[in-house]
């Protein structure tokens, strides 16, 4: 019964890829990746990671998702100089994503069984910790730099989103989501979703350090729910050039840079938590890392500042 | 009991997926969006509702069951609100959607 599920999933996951690169509409390109995501969330649960599985559907799908949708609408319809790569082009594609994918099963098939893995390692360290959650664990305490350049990358996105505005503008706030007044079931939705949302993302973050969840997944949320609250006009849209905003956005990667050489002085290595307190210190980072990534991914879904002009 | 439970819960979860087949068959076959939308959300919401309701004696626990009603609610509240967003995006879409049509239309014509 099982492989009979997992092989229509497999089956749909392949028809799902096929139809976002095989679509000739942006949109319905868009959409097609949106259910290729959710499917492949579920293909994620299927393998027992549900942490992988929360980020797949909120990042992978939700929120890459609605900023790819924004771009389709904005996208002008392509003309002969500008339409994508010719047939050769696509063929070449094709066959180097054919090639990378039979490469990659090949790899999988061939490893031992069972296969070498440090998860024995991981799992053994643990409680060192003092979380109960391997993934949380190996994210912050195990691969912290990781955790700390991915961070980094993600700012990176949004001064890359910022540099598209123009100069007089830059400062200004993004482009409104609506004309006029916000639509009645949008503001309906959002009065008596975001309470909830937002308290699903607080809990996300809190059972992270035991349970699937954590502060990618909790950002998302929270990104999400701030995103409902300004498409149902029940929030104003944020000012790219307030301090306090800039301050929300640096509050993840440099308090975890902070904490990164607090390790030297209090644990004798970068990135080493103190001694004792390691799980009240990788929480409160994580409240702060929480808080940065949904700001960020608010910041990249609406795009460059495009608000009042300056002299 | 155990078995009647079991009975309960094979009918009724055969209901919702029922329903759901339904709302597939009517996104796929309707004409236009409005009524794919509307097949869509009434079929979805009562089949996710006899689904719960199926699932709720298979329950582990008190807590697992209010989680499952709970997801039943806001789907439905959620996918309410959402058919009524969409419905207004594609009302605004269709006066365009007609005139493009009829240029079409008009081009074939001249033709």
């Amino acid at each position: 019964m099982s492989l009979l599920f997992d092989g229509l999933l497999c089956l749909l996951l392949a028809g799902g890829a096929l139809a976002a690169v095989a679509s000739p509409a942006p949109r319905a390109a868009v959409l097609a990746f949106m259910g290729y995501g959710l499917l492949l969330g579920l293909a994620w649960a299927r393998l027992k990671a549900p942490d992988v599985a929360l980020t797949e559907i909120a990042i992978g799908s939700g929120i890459s998702g609605i900023v790819l949708l924004r771009a389709a609408a904005g996208a002008r319809p392509a003309d002969a100089a500008t339409a994508g790569p010719g047939a050769t082009g696509r063929a070449l594609a094709a066959a180097v994503s054919v090639a990378v994918a039979l490469a990659l099963a090949a790899m999988v098939l061939a490893l031992p069984e069972p296969a070498p893995s440090q998860a024995a390692d991981a799992a053994a360290a643990l409680p060192a910790t003092g979380l109960g959650n391997p993934v949380t664990g190996v994210l912050l305490a195990f691969r912290a730099l990781d955790t700390l350049l991915e961070k980094i990358v993600l700012l990176l996105a949004l001064v890359g989103v910022w540099a598209l505005a123009r100069d007089p503008k830059w400062r200004g706030r993004p482009a409104p989501l609506f004309e006029g007044a916000a639509p009645a079931p949008s503001a309906f939705l959002a009065r008596i979703l975001v309470p909830i949302g937002v308290l699903v993302g607080i809990y996300l973050l809190w059972t992270g350090a035991d349970a699937p969840g954590g502060a990618f997944q909790s950002g998302a949320t929270l990104a999400a729910m701030g995103l409902l609250a300004l498409m149902g006009g029940i929030a104003p849209l944020p000012d790219a050039g307030s301090r306090r905003l800039r301050a929300v956005l640096l509050a993840g990667p440099f308090g975890l840079l902070a904490v990164g050489f607090l390790g030297w002085a209090s644990a004798g290595a970068f990135l080493a938590f103190p001694p004792g307190i390691e799980k009240l210190v990788i929480k409160t980072v994580e409240v702060a890392i929480t808080a940065s990534i949904a700001l960020t991914l608010i910041l990249v879904v609406l795009g460059p500042p495009a608000g009042e002009e300056r002299p | 009991m155990s078995l009647l439970l079991d009975a309960g819960t094979v009918v009724l979860v055969a209901a919702g997926l029922l329903f759901f087949a339904a709302g597939t068959l009517g996104l796929v076959r309707l004409p236009d969006g409005l009524s794919r939308i509307h097949a869509l959300t009434k079929a979805d919401n009562v089949g996710l509702a006899l689904i719960v309701l199926g699932l709720l004696p298979q329950a582990p626990s008190l807590l697992a069951a209010v989680k499952m009603a709970a997801v039943w609610l806001l789907a439905q509240f959620a996918s309410g609100a959402v058919a009524q967003v969409m419905a207004e995006a594609a009302m605004a879409e269709a006066p365009m959607a007609e005139a493009a049509m009829a240029e079409a239309a008009e081009q074939e014509a001249q033709r």
